[in-house]
């Protein structure tokens, strides 16, 4: 079976370190927030201007003044600080974040990702995205893996305009986690497949997987 | 101490034009992150004073009816600074016909451009945007790593085995002819103090024009404000007027609701 979006969050979640400060983006990466393991302690960045982002206000509570990245009211948390958007962005782009977790539209086998542009169509900016990839130390990416035609996402080489060059660190999609091999000759830098989801097998990940991928002898199962 | 206050916004506007400050085909920053911090009344002032071919600097473009969607309805703005614009209909359908120039920026780039040309720092190099269309046309520069042990070295000023170089794209400074900000208090210098996230580009902003306005929520007697709290010093602040902001929300999520999908 497929994961759920749910699952697919869940299994994000697991990139999650005590203390880490986290950078969610808009969209699914922000239900990661819903998933991180009891006990431990992480701090999410929201990049118009806080750090110790926390959750949803009560109706009483709900401050104009008070906004995540994507324009939601939220709360701070204990500990919390404030801060202008070229300290935000100094945070960012000066590898203070030790992660971030972002949605794609096409990423390549070199770790190239595409998730602002697709040209004919009304572009709404790149926002945050392209010094996200720039800066943070450990860029994960979550969508799924194939577009709605049934073309893979995950291509030799990105067709969309890109967001950012060789910054894919790993995909999470609702076959399968590949992981960027840090090892790697810069030159020859490929995806290698982790985990197939419980039920999914490596052909099927191969058959949908356009771009070259390192399929090594032993794959996990994702929860396994 | 010359005065700084003024009772609205019309007010703060009012000699603007006869100083040459305002005219048409400015520049001007507008403060914001969405429509969480925007001087709403600067904004509406700016749009009644009638001047066009504006070029506003700005990381968002208000909403159809708010924010600087104000002057796009009013078709005052010519061309946009932003990093993203994805809560306007007005903005999709003047870009669409080419009646509106956008110049996208990565939100980061953004912020650094204003604070650098707020500090006269004619340009910068940073690593964000190369590889991708934000660095066509650019100078782009090796250099090593700030913090690899030989930061800030360029490519050609030595040679360190086993060290990576990176390659950064040039950007330049922004400064505008006027810049309109909002802050939560003021006192009678400019002092200025913000709230919450409502702070984002206004504390850059306030610096990088030859002309900057502070729309505030209260203003106080000078020493009111704790020295050590002052998030921008009065240097930066020409004009001052205190308002009553509506203060809009865009997304009203509370406990127990499940994060917008996409």
């Amino acid at each position: 079976m497929p994961l759920t979006r749910e699952q697919i969050c869940q299994r994000a979640a697991q990139e999650l370190k005590d203390g880490f400060i986290v950078n969610l983006g808009i969209g699914m990466p922000t239900l990661v927030a819903n998933y991180v393991p009891a006990g431990m302690d992480v701090w999410l960045q929201s990049e118009n201007g806080l750090l110790g982002m926390g959750p949803f206000p009560e109706d009483a509570a709900v401050d104009a003044e008070l906004i995540n990245a994507g324009k939601q009211t939220i709360t701070a948390r204990p500990g919390a600080s404030f801060f202008s958007s070229s300290d935000s962005f100094g945070m960012i782009r000066g590898g203070h974040i030790d992660l971030c977790i972002l949605g794609a539209m096409e990423v390549s086998q070199e770790g190239d990702l595409a998730n602002w542009m697709v040209p004919g169509k009304m572009v709404k900016g790149m926002g945050g995205a392209m010094d996200l990839v720039a800066g943070v130390k450990r860029v994960v990416v979550t969508m799924e893996h194939t577009s709605k035609n049934g073309s893979s996402k995950v291509v030799p080489a990105c067709t969309l305009p890109l967001t950012g060059k060789r910054c894919v660190d790993m995909i999470i999609t609702e076959l399968c986690v590949l992981e960027m091999d840090p090892e790697m000759d810069p030159s020859r830098r490929r995806f290698v497949l982790k985990q197939v989801a419980p039920g999914v097998t490596v052909d099927e990940v191969k058959a949908k997987t356009a771009a070259e991928i390192i399929i090594p002898a032993n794959v996990g199962i994702v929860g396994g | 101490m010359p005065n700084k206050l003024y009772k609205t916004a019309m007010d703060a506007f009012s000699d603007l034009k006869a100083k040459g400050v305002l005219r048409d085909g400015i520049t001007v920053m507008v403060g914001g992150f969405g429509l969480c911090g925007i001087p709403e009344h600067l904004i509406l002032a700016l749009r009644d004073s009638g001047v066009k071919d504006l070029t506003c600097i700005s990381n968002n473009a208000g909403v159809d009816d708010w924010g600087l969607g104000l002057l796009l309805q009013t078709r005052q703005i010519k061309k946009m600074i932003s990093s993203y614009v994805g809560e306007n209909a007005n903005f999709e359908q003047q870009f669409l016909k080419g009646e509106l120039e956008v110049e996208f920026n990565p939100q980061g780039t953004l912020a650094e451009r204003i604070r650098a040309g707020g500090a006269g720092i004619p340009a910068f190099f940073t690593a964000t945007g190369v590889g991708t269309l934000v660095a066509e046309k650019k100078d782009t520069r090796q250099f090593y790593k700030p913090g690899d042990g030989v930061g800030g070295k360029t490519l050609a000023s030595a040679n360190h085995p086993g060290k990576q170089t990176r390659e950064y794209v040039m950007e330049t400074g922004l400064f505008a002819d006027l810049a309109l900000v909002k802050a939560h208090k003021a006192d009678e210098f400019g002092n200025l103090v913000y709230r919450k996230t409502a702070r984002n580009f206004n504390p850059m902003m306030a610096t990088a024009a030859h002309m900057t306005i502070a729309e505030v929520d209260q203003i106080v007697p000078i020493g009111s404000l704790d020295a050590d709290q002052i998030h921008t010093p009065g240097a930066f602040v020409k004009r001052i007027v205190q308002t009553v902001s509506q203060k809009r929300i865009e997304q009203r999520t509370v406990a127990g609701a499940v994060a917008a999908k996409k």
